[in-house]
């Protein structure tokens, strides 16, 4: 055990550290720059590799060291830095996914455009009737010379409405099992027959529109876009490149969000008198504290066992329940401390803080429904780490 | 930076678990609990000869040198088995001598410690609800060449099997007057009385100083603050107690699954039934969880001590919130069976009401965290 860089470590922080003091403006002259300073952003940081740091140095990433990739977050989080590239799903998994089941030819037509953050791929998992148990998805492709014929739909596709690719999961075997008869698509989302509708989240704001329902109608989809061998599809799924999970950038939004709550203890009252002398309130704070912290020394944990190549599976499904947690008791408990305050919607003399509290009070469902309900991640764990039988 | 035990710490994990489940497993653990002096003389001395007993004592004095992050897998390890010894009280006499002895006090009482001739545990609590240092308020008066102690310690760890006791006392009404001494058990007008406890795997009671008479050479000489030290071991003791208790919830949590996989009810293992796993799978969250804080908190015993304070009270906290929660829900997951004494889970749900105030409870600790945060 050993929580003090090593020397090669450290090297890596300072080159880090080196570069935003030069590169980065301040948030108050960023904000002067207006839209124009993320591309030049983007192009700066490309060039140091650091978009697609995780990627193999061969297709264009930065070949960087689960540590090194972590120091770099953290440098960046520290900074208050913009994320590294646009393309978030095409960087996370899409481009991965092409890296270890797409040919060459895929690789050199999409990988370069995800990494210049010219592209903005959204994900095709679920589906009305498929949510936890996505290998029973449906939405159908029939193999029509070298083409695929699409039918059927997608649902809470993120940012669909803006993307320019659909990353997406199609049945091409309704005759196997379940997990076997399934294949991954590329779609272009300009393709014909497709229509992007709008879902509605109620909690306003920039919550607002951020999913869709996508319809597919007879979309024809060349073979050359299938990513892996038909019937591949689930694997592809289960596969991840090793990549940094240590939660850190979950764990720096608790607690920056836990100083704010402070701040707001300090300012607020409960029960007609100060909010901070009130005991329940100080204990619940502080065990927000050591939630928060447990969930970084997780996310230390889990980092020693993926850099030792250990099976690290579930360490995502504790992370993922303490941030669902954090997130839903610290947004109530503001809500709590705002009092009379707290029903005001918006940015009014009302609602206080610009309406920010309450936007996190209705906005936590994105995080904790998206990627496996707690339930889901509970059975996960169960089954995984202790060994109980399937439901 | 690297968070996992080395090759070494593993290989004296299952060196341990190998020791205990053979010497002193669950049936032993009971006869020994129900023995007069509470633990096994023979087992303690083959502890020591094994090394166990001076992981952290320096070598020249007859210990390993190791750090406080080797003596957590020594402590989980009994932990999980839950040895009844005087473990916990020598872990902390021995950080007391290491922390605040001069050479001729670590030299006349850390052999011993190390070779398990003699058996020391800490004495430093007057109100059973209090850590604060402005709350020990037994003082030592002069009395010729040395000090006399008069009162009452409360929540002794171990106060019959102990040979010694590192007293917590003032010099005067100051923070730096806050001092620590060795009274050897034999002393006149020392005595000392264990009460029953629901978890008899643990012996606590009261240290009587009946007009105790303390040399200057028993007085430790620690740091400039005596405050210092005393609140050093407190978090160190507060380290030791859940390093204790991450062994004894992934215990209890192992017997709750296993008997969620055997037991059947509608055709199905109870622990197919999500009523069932949930809580099991939040028991292993919380476990996993606390364990971390443990493991930052002893790393930062030898490498940041000016974190200590604050990983101590983060993972104590943590760790008895989860222990007491771990304790009630795996007796009800037994059903009917985890009434009885028959089952070994009500040993460990025991054990969750024992480790709750020992250094310091969830509330306490979660205060000074606030406190610590500035509000």
């Amino acid at each position: 055990m050993d929580f003090d860089l090593t020397a090669d470590e450290k090297r890596f922080r300072d080159e880090v550290r080196a570069f935003l003091a030069e590169h980065l403006p301040s948030v108050e002259e960023r904000s002067k720059i207006g839209p124009a300073f993320f591309p030049e952003w983007w192009r700066k940081i490309r060039e140091k590799r650091w978009v697609g740091f995780d990627w193999p140095k061969e297709c264009g990433g930065g070949g960087g060291t689960i540590m090194e990739q972590y120091v770099l977050k953290q440098e960046m989080l520290a900074a208050r830095a913009p994320g590294l590239g646009r393309d978030y799903t095409g960087l996370g998994w899409v481009g991965p996914a092409i890296i270890q089941f797409g040919n060459d030819e895929q690789k050199a037509r999409y990988l370069p455009d995800i990494l210049d953050s010219k592209s903005a791929w959204c994900t095709g998992y679920s589906e009305p009737g498929v949510g936890s148990d996505l290998a029973a998805l449906e939405c159908r492709a029939v193999l029509d010379g070298d083409e695929y014929v699409v039918n059927g739909q997608k649902t809470w596709t993120s940012m669909a409405h803006t993307g320019t690719g659909l990353y997406c999961m199609v049945r091409t075997d309704p005759d196997v099992p379940k997990h076997d008869g399934i294949s991954c698509l590329l779609i272009e989302l300009s393709s014909p027959g497709i229509e992007v509708r709008p879902i509605e989240s109620f909690a306003g704001d920039h919550f607002a529109h951020l999913y869709n329902d996508v319809f597919f109608r007879d979309v024809r989809v060349p073979v050359a876009n299938r990513v892996g061998e038909e019937g591949e599809g689930w694997e592809i799924i289960c596969s991840a490149l090793q990549r940094e999970r240590s939660g850190i950038a979950e764990v720096n939004r608790h607690h920056e969000a836990l100083e704010r709550l402070f701040k707001l203890a300090a300012q607020s009252s409960m029960a007609g008198r100060p909010a901070l002398e009130n005991a329940e309130l100080r204990r619940r704070l502080a065990a927000f504290d050591a939630r928060i912290e447990a969930a970084r020394l997780n996310g230390l944990r889990s980092l020693t066992r993926q850099v030792h190549g250990e099976n690290t599976q579930s360490d995502s499904s504790i992370n993922k329940l303490h941030n669902c947690n954090l997130l839903v008791e610290m947004a109530e408990t503001a809500m709590e401390l705002l009092g009379g305050a707290s029903p005001y919607t918006g940015d009014t003399e009302a609602s206080l803080y610009k309406g920010r509290w309450q936007i996190g009070a209705l906005g936590w469902p994105t995080t904790v429904i998206g990627g496996g309900t707690p339930n889901v991640q509970k059975n996960i764990i169960a089954e995984r780490m202790l060994g109980l039988p399937k439901d | 930076m690297n968070f996992g035990f080395t090759q070494e710490q593993e290989e004296l994990r299952s060196q341990l678990r190998r020791f205990l489940d053979e010497r002193a497993p669950m049936g032993e653990v009971r006869r020994i609990s129900e023995t007069e002096e509470g633990f096994c003389r023979a087992l303690w001395k083959e502890m020591a000869e094994l090394g166990f007993l001076g992981l952290t004592i320096p070598e020249a004095l007859g210990g390993s040198g190791l750090a406080w992050v080797d003596l957590v897998v020594l402590l989980e390890e009994t932990g999980r088995s839950l040895l009844p010894s005087p473990l916990l009280s020598h872990t902390l006499a021995s950080a007391a001598l290491i922390q605040a002895g001069n050479e001729a006090q670590q030299q006349q009482w850390l052999p011993r410690l190390a070779d398990g001739s003699s058996i020391g545990t800490l004495a430093f609590l007057e109100d059973s609800d209090s850590l604060a240092a402005e709350n020990i308020k037994l003082i030592g008066q002069p009395d010729g060449a040395g000090l006399r102690l008069a009162g009452q310690k409360c929540c002794v760890m171990d106060p019959e099997a102990a040979d010694f006791f590192v007293v917590a006392f003032r010099r005067g009404e100051g923070e730096r007057d806050l001092r620590l001494a060795i009274v050897e058990a034999d002393a006149p007008g020392v005595s000392a009385q264990a009460f029953p406890m629901i978890d008899a795997t643990k012996r606590m009671g009261n240290l009587e100083l009946d007009d105790v008479h303390i040399s200057e050479e028993a007085i430790l000489s620690g740091s400039a603050s005596g405050a210092s030290d005393f609140e050093r071991l407190l978090d160190a003791g507060a380290l030791a107690v859940a390093a204790e208790m991450g062994g004894a919830v992934d215990e209890a949590l192992r017997i709750t699954v296993d008997y969620a996989k055997q037991r059947i009810q509608f055709d199905r293992p109870i622990g197919q039934y999500q009523g069932v796993k949930h809580p099991l799978a939040e028991m292993y969250v919380d476990a996993e969880s606390f364990k971390s804080l443990v493991y930052y908190g002893a790393w930062c015993f030898d490498n940041r001590p000016d974190e200590l304070p604050r990983y101590a009270s983060l993972a104590k906290a943590y760790a008895t919130e989860a222990f007491v929660r771990t304790g009630i829900d795996s007796i009800q997951l037994h059903g009917a069976m985890g009434f009885t004494t028959a089952q070994d889970i009500q040993l460990y749900f025991k054990r969750s009401k024992w480790a709750r105030p020992m250094f310091g409870d969830a509330a306490t600790h979660y205060e000074r965290i606030v406190a610590m945060r500035g509000h």
